[in-house]
């Protein structure tokens, strides 16, 4: 067996195996008592790893548009062409923004249980409370939309690669203030550093931790998996785009 | 290489002179605005909502003023440019020029709240120095945004798609400050928070200038 395979089972099975894991013990594992979580401090195994997830993508997303930049340099001899790279950058963007979607989705869940348990399922506010922490998580979103939407507006595949690129370290550089500083900065309801200390209980405590941390590293290597798989599939779609484009010209 | 800023930022400016039409037309639409919402709000003026609508002019005058920048240069003109200058030297130039325009009308557009829509504050110079810190990272900002746009096909929807989602968590900071500006210690924000929130705006516009300056060469190369 070759090494690369090797290492790809291997990564996935452990994915498989941790995420497993998670999934049982993450629901049936003594928590200690919180009085404002309850049974609903369970979701931090999903909730969590779901946005680390989206800051390993968006790290992979920056590495590969950084790499398109670094393509138009002349003097260096790369592997793939500035078009391969940008198709890695744009699979990993549009993952993230599934893990996005998971993020806000598993966050409106918790917000019901922990901030809106007073009010009716059928009132929005009791899913969405304009915290800044989840506001800032929704313009992170929109940031992405206009990723793809700027990639959607250009003719030439050369020009969309490095403008898109351009975007997208821009992004990268507002997504990280906007997720880890601006929000703790402003008044809200996430556990902050003023706020967490009971946060940070639970996650000095045993049972937590054994859970937490295994949810995260099998969170991030299903994130590379789906990744992996996607990357793979838009290289595979571009050859045949250029052969058949070829085919068509030779044609002509 | 500042000779080279100089003399970009003196054509901005000699043009701006040339047409008048364009700053004389932002100051209409601030003072227009100001009377609507004067208008609107007579009798229930309360100082949150004076904010919000300051910032929300604000927003509306930046992405006027600054969609200029990029967007209505002919294609000929910015090949002609570019084959003087540096691209770092035309962004910078770009970058100063917007932060100015928008220091400047968002002074004129605070006077025109003080005095037609009666607004006071307990500290204008706080004010002032949030609307100088927004002025310098919205144009930090829009400069770059506008720049990607112009490369595109739909430039004036895309520019308004790419700019409001990264420059509201910039403007949810502004608000914060202003309320510290205009309502003082009542707004539950104290002098060393209004500090860090001046430190954090003046961090991102670094940043944001930064990683612009580095990116803008590619952005504008064919």
């Amino acid at each position: 067996m070759k090494r690369e395979s090797a290492i790809s089972i291997g990564y996935k099975s452990l994915a498989v195996l941790l995420l497993l894991y998670t999934l049982i013990f993450g629901l049936t594992n003594e928590l200690p008592y919180q009085a404002i979580w309850e049974q609903s401090a369970r979701n931090f195994f999903f909730h969590v790893p779901n946005w680390t997830v989206l800051i390993v993508l968006m790290g992979i997303s920056l590495v590969q548009s950084l790499r398109v930049l670094r393509s138009y340099d002349p003097d260096l001899k790369l592997k793939r062409t500035s078009l391969e790279l940008d198709v890695m950058a744009v699979e990993a963007a549009k993952v993230g923004i599934m893990f996005c979607i998971a993020g806000l989705v598993s966050g409106m869940i918790w917000a019901r249980v922990t901030w809106g348990s007073n009010l009716p399922a059928s009132d929005f506010a009791a899913w969405w409370n304009w915290d800044p922490k989840q506001t800032c998580a929704l313009i992170a979103f929109f940031i992405y939309l206009g990723y793809f939407l700027l990639r959607t507006s250009f003719a030439d595949p050369e020009q969309r690669a490095k403008v898109a690129a351009a975007y997208n370290i821009f992004a990268f550089a507002t997504l990280i203030p906007l997720l880890f500083i601006i929000p703790d900065r402003l008044p809200g309801l996430h556990p902050t550093a003023e706020q967490g200390s009971q946060l940070v209980q639970l996650k000095v405590d045993a049972t937590f931790t054994t859970v937490f941390f295994p949810a995260m590293i099998g969170f991030i290597l299903l994130g590379y998996w789906i990744y992996e798989v996607r990357y793979r599939m838009g290289l595979v779609q571009y050859r045949l785009d250029e052969i058949e484009a070829e085919r068509a010209y030779n044609e002509v | 290489m500042l000779q080279t800023i100089r003399h970009l930022l003196y054509k901005e400016f000699l043009l701006e002179w040339k047409q008048k039409y364009a700053f004389n037309g932002l100051l209409l639409y601030v003072l227009s605005m100001v009377v609507v919402i004067s208008l609107a709000f007579i009798g229930k003026w309360q100082k949150p909502i004076w904010i919000i609508m300051y910032w929300l002019l604000m927003l509306f005058i930046a992405i006027n003023a600054v969609a200029k920048s990029f967007l209505n240069e002919r294609q000929g003109q910015h090949l002609y440019t570019y084959t003087l200058a540096s691209p770092q030297a035309v962004f910078l130039a770009k970058l100063i020029y917007n932060f100015l325009l928008l220091s400047v009308m968002g002074t004129l557009s605070l006077w025109a709240f003080a005095f037609l829509a009666g607004m006071d504050m307990v500290s204008p110079g706080w004010m002032s120095l949030t609307v100088i810190l927004g002025a310098l990272v919205i144009s930090a900002n829009l400069t770059m945004v506008t720049a990607i746009a112009a490369r595109a096909e739909n430039r004036n929807t895309l520019l308004a798609v790419l700019s409001f989602p990264l420059i509201v968590p910039v403007l949810l900071i502004l608000i914060d400050l202003s309320r510290f500006a205009v309502e003082g210690r009542a707004s539950g924000i104290n002098t060393a928070t209004a500090y860090d929130q001046v430190y954090l705006l003046l961090g991102l516009g670094t940043i944001l200038t930064g990683v612009s300056l580095i990116l803008f060469p590619f952005v504008w190369r064919e």
